[in-house]
């Protein structure tokens, strides 16, 4: 990755009637960085993506791809990208084949080229014998394979991948993922990526940017992200015998949470509170099991940025204390 | 004009032929379009001039015409919306094919389509004793009248909606007038004068105005003015289908 930027956006606002779609968001990608870009629906996500392709105009500011303005030179940016829409949406009356050389067509591949790498890509996705398969034969996962080779028929500097995974089985998902980052890796390609998957976000990209009601409220570096929230830092024990009172081996108003054999205790200092429970814990002749202390999940990272951190995480109940 | 300029112009015309090229396998050559292109003007014409001992070199240049405009005009106002309800549209606007080469793809492939199953009356036609006598005029007739009907058909397209439905009935209801007051079935000099006032302003009258010349028949309107007339229909409609296609960008999600 370097540290040149491929996109830039400023003062990016997108109006739909009265509402504010997108909201001056500004933000710059390095080439070669896999960005993830995370919001709650409607949060503005798909809108920026069609933005920075060039499927709608925005209403205020810009952005620049591959060092071409989206507003003044909208054809010679879209020269340098591949795109992924939302919705799968190859050709289906279309074959396999015919899909991606349409694309490696509309973007000037030469004719040698496109059939190498189209040859190459359908290989890569297990799609090489489906050449003749009409589109409308795929299932979603394998329609969404081809959506990917046609996107990257091309070479792209930066792919723009619009919910890859939404609705996919593990596997095909997993395919995805995969090259996606082999892809990253190998051909410096600069990736643009909405999910409402917060764990592969967290794998996947390099940063993450966190748009709420068209606002950009956050971005930074997975790691970053977890760190900035000292209140949703923990600590995890549990004990040897499960009748244990959390209460009785913490001076704390802390929000505690129970797990199915242990407790969550979140706190703005995990190591002070571990060392408490620990010496507690012993002097009371209580045996612990196991004890961590934790930096918050990705999810827990954007719960709390987008105002819902109060919601408890799925698979857990907020305990009472004691 | 700059090299860049230039090259860059190549790039949108390649784009807008290999849409073409989709449009042609996607949505036209498929038996019952090849077919119905066929059968429908020559069945609508002859339903009309059955029994009314219509001579030969007026029916001719008759169904060639109404075989042209049928069929340049009949594919164009479902591409776009057919596209849009399949969410490919979305594709092609973000691939580097500008709105111009999108537009000029779909107006090349009704165009084509058009041109190609007119030259089927056509044969017909010259098999059954009626004579070429300006060949000139003829392909002219035929060229430019694919452009300015394959025009029309990509203006009907351009309205934002995804239910080709709402579009065949727009079709329609535009088409058939244009017929009746295009000289096709009845001739000028015979129309009532609301009507010889109106035929100047469907771009088929000039067509058919060529074809007929180019049977051996008189012309209704000056042959400068037929071409110009043609090419003024189809600069404006491509101009205005660009237009709307502007502004709905401007307003979609």
């Amino acid at each position: 990755m370097s540290a040149e930027p491929i996109i830039e956006a400023e003062g990016l606002t997108r109006h739909y009637g009265q509402r504010v779609a997108v909201d001056h968001i500004g933000f710059s990608i390095s080439r070669g960085e896999v960005f993830g870009f995370l919001g709650p629906n409607g949060a503005g996500k798909s809108t920026t993506v069609r933005m920075l392709t060039g499927y709608i105009p925005p209403t205020s500011g810009t952005a620049r791809v591959a060092g071409c303005d989206i507003v003044a030179e909208p054809v010679s940016a879209r020269q340098h990208i591949g795109v992924v829409p939302e919705e799968a949406s190859a050709y289906a009356d279309l074959s396999v084949w015919q899909n991606i050389m349409l694309m490696g067509e509309l973007h000037s591949v030469p004719r040698r080229r496109r059939t190498e790498r189209g040859a190459e890509l359908t290989e890569l996705f297990a799609l090489a014998d489906r050449h003749n398969q009409k589109g409308r034969d795929l299932s979603k996962g394998l329609r969404q394979r081809l959506m990917l080779c046609m996107a990257l028929v091309s070479d792209p500097e930066i792919l723009f991948l619009d919910e890859p995974t939404t609705g996919l089985d593990v596997a095909s998902s997993h395919v995805i993922r995969d090259i996606v980052t082999r892809m990253n890796r190998e051909r410096d390609m600069t990736v643009f990526v909405t999910t409402h998957n917060i764990e592969e976000a967290g794998d996947l990209c390099h940063r993450v940017g966190i748009i709420d009601q068209g606002r950009l409220v956050a971005i930074d570096t997975p790691q970053a992200l977890r760190g900035s929230i000292d209140a949703r830092r923990s600590v995890e024990v549990r004990f040897a015998d499960r009748m244990v009172v959390i209460s009785d081996l913490i001076d704390t108003n802390a929000e505690i949470v129970r797990l199915a054999d242990g407790f969550r205790i979140y706190t703005a200092q995990p190591g002070r509170l571990a060392q408490e429970v620990a010496t507690r814990a012993t002097n009371r002749g209580i045996e612990i099991a196991s004890l961590n202390t934790l930096t918050p999940s990705l999810e827990e990272v954007f719960l709390h940025i987008t105002a819902r951190a109060g919601a408890p995480a799925p698979g857990r109940v907020r305990a009472d204390v004691g | 004009m700059s090299a860049d300029a230039l090259h860059r112009l190549r790039r949108q015309a390649h784009a807008a032929y290999v849409i073409a090229k989709k449009d042609a396998i996607i949505y036209y050559l498929k038996p019952p379009v090849i077919s119905f292109g066929i059968v429908f003007p020559l069945f609508f014409y002859l339903a009309f001039a059955a029994g009314r001992s219509v001579p030969t070199g007026t029916m001719v240049p008759g169904i060639v015409a109404m075989a042209l405009f049928f069929t340049a005009s009949a594919i164009g106002p479902l591409v776009t919306p057919w596209e849009r309800q399949a969410r490919t549209f979305e594709r092609l606007v973000t691939s580097p094919a500008s709105l111009e080469a999108i537009l000029c793809g779909d107006v090349l492939a009704g165009m084509a389509f058009g041109a190609l199953l007119s030259l089927v009356p056509l044969l017909l036609g010259i098999c059954l004793a009626a004579h070429v006598a300006n060949a000139g005029c003829l392909s002219l007739g035929i060229t430019l009248g694919a452009l300015a009907f394959s025009a029309m058909g990509v203006l009907m397209a351009a309205p934002p909606t995804n239910a080709p439905s709402q579009i065949m009935m727009l079709s329609s209801l535009v088409r058939l007038p244009l017929i009746f007051i295009s000289g096709v079935f009845v001739p000028h000099a015979d129309m009532p004068a609301w009507g010889q006032w109106l035929s100047p302003l469907s771009p088929l009258s000039y067509s058919a105005d060529l074809i007929r010349v180019g049977f051996g028949g008189a012309a209704y309107f000056p042959v400068p003015l037929d071409i110009a007339a043609l090419i003024g229909f189809a600069a404006l409609f491509l101009a205005t289908a660009r237009f709307i296609h502007r502004v709905t960008r401007d307003k979609a999600r």
